[in-house]
């Protein structure tokens, strides 16, 4: 009898797994936000939880110090205000030199603020998850940024929260541009499973030629990230495969360690 | 085996892996997270029914790859085939001594994890390894050991605080009582 048992468990839980795996696409993602909506409330308690040091702290902190950091926020608007107003001359330049041309005049980034609420449990995956979903139009494939660089692209969409791929996860691959005289261009690959700071640019080239602390961009090939996002800057070059093509190893501009808030670019 | 200590088993597999995700100062300390499902279900393997077993693989398997960029159901397996050996092994198991808890904890915390990425491979996923993932394997491996006998501990107390716990017998016997009368017939 009690063999009989333990077949039974065996053969369930293979049913199981065998009914997942077997589940449409589609089926199995919405499953997968459904069972993860259930760590919501536990998130939102987190959130408050951590958030109750930063309230403590700004009741008790004294007027004076309030008031300087007031004054310092006024005057660094006012400096921010005068460069807004002078990339506003810029972009009309550069709108009316496209117009010119004839080149198809560039639409300004819309972004949203998004905070990072959990991370990826398993080690073998650099996924993220915040809190804006399709409520807030959200969509697959998004751009995810911070003023840094770029972080990401969203992968999964739930109606109140996303999972964000980082850069230099498997599933996160994006063409990039060398900002040299050559314009080099390569294919941002994995990183490190202990170090997410640093990542492979492959693909480059084999005569290219890169040298430590030249800055890489976002080349707008691929159609998810637009051109010009900061990536990062490259530490060092080698050639590979008896010298076809040319690799780099890139220090990331962004902090994907330390991710709070992050931006998501609409196009 | 007490319906109490499934359920708290099975709350514990629901923080545990919440833990895992919103708290990453270890990940960030060690360059990997300890996963402390696999020493849950040494525990439920060793203390609980094959039902509880089949419970916790399912649900903590589901919970975790919810919050994960895995499959939906790869971890299940993984964590029902190490609990499902201890299980039948468990007669030959000293469970109460905490060394031989902390070695069975590593071997199920260096399994369950070998095991998932090979199922990753095998399902044409590709997961990110390099020589760095031994370190994070030695982490796991050596968390989840320390996590056990910890976790043995932590259920015992809970269980003792709030099982049911039943009424010594008291030495007292009625019917051995010496009758002290004065009427002795």
């Amino acid at each position: 009898m009690s063999r009989k048992k333990h077949y039974l468990a065996l053969g369930a839980v293979t049913l199981v797994v065998l009914l997942l795996f077997s589940l449409p696409p589609s089926v199995t993602i919405r499953l997968k936000l459904t069972v993860g909506s259930l760590f919501l409330p536990l998130f939102g308690l987190n959130s408050a939880v951590q958030k109750l040091p930063v309230t403590a702290a700004d009741a008790v902190l004294p007027r004076r110090e309030l008031l300087q950091q007031l004054e310092n926020l006024r005057r660094e608007n006012q400096q921010l205000k005068v460069q807004a107003l002078q990339a506003a001359t810029t972009v009309h330049e550069n709108d009316q030199l496209r117009e010119l041309f004839g080149w198809q005049k560039q639409t300004p980034w819309q972004l949203k603020l998004a905070n990072v609420v959990m991370r990826d449990p398993a080690n073998w995956w650099h996924t993220v998850q915040i809190d804006l979903g399709s409520r807030d139009g959200l969509y697959e494939n998004l751009p995810v940024l911070t003023a840094d660089g770029l972080v990401g692209r969203v992968s999964v969409v739930g109606l109140t929260r996303s999972q964000v791929v980082l850069i230099g996860d498997p599933d996160c691959k994006a063409s990039a541009l060398v900002e040299n005289p050559a314009h080099d261009m390569g294919v941002i690959s994995v990183s490190g499973p202990l170090d997410n700071s640093l990542i492979e640019l492959t693909y480059l080239a084999g005569n290219a030629d890169l040298k430590p602390g030249e800055s890489i961009i976002t080349s707008g090939l691929g159609g998810i990230f637009p051109k010009g996002i900061p990536i990062g800057q490259v530490v060092d070059a080698r050639q590979v495969e008896f010298g076809l093509y040319t690799e780099a190893r890139v220090k990331l501009s962004a902090n994907l360690g330390a991710l709070e808030q992050v931006w998501v670019l609409f196009p | 085996m007490n319906p109490l200590n499934s359920i708290l088993i099975l709350a514990g597999a629901f923080l545990t892996v919440f833990g895992e995700a919103a708290f990453p100062a270890l990940r960030q300390l060690l360059g990997a997270q300890v996963d402390l499902l696999p020493a849950l279900m040494v525990f439920a393997a060793l203390n609980a029914d094959i039902v509880t077993v089949v419970l916790l693989a399912v649900l903590g398997g589901l919970c975790f790859d919810a919050l994960s960029a895995n499959p939906f159901g790869i971890t299940i397996l993984p964590l029902f085939a190490v609990g499902f050996v201890i299980f039948l092994q468990r007669e030959l198991i000293l469970r109460e001594s905490p060394f031989a808890q902390f070695i069975i904890g590593a071997i199920a915390s260096a399994v369950t994890p070998a095991l998932t990425v090979l199922f990753l491979l095998t399902a044409g996923k590709e997961p990110l390894l390099g020589w760095g993932s031994l370190w994070q394997w030695l982490v796991m491996t050596a968390g989840g050991a320390t996590a056990t006998p910890i976790i043995f501990a932590l259920f015992d107390w809970c269980n003792h605080a709030l099982g049911y716990q039943p009424r010594t017998e008291t030495s007292f016997r009625p019917d051995r009582e010496i009758r002290r009368d004065r009427k002795l017939k």
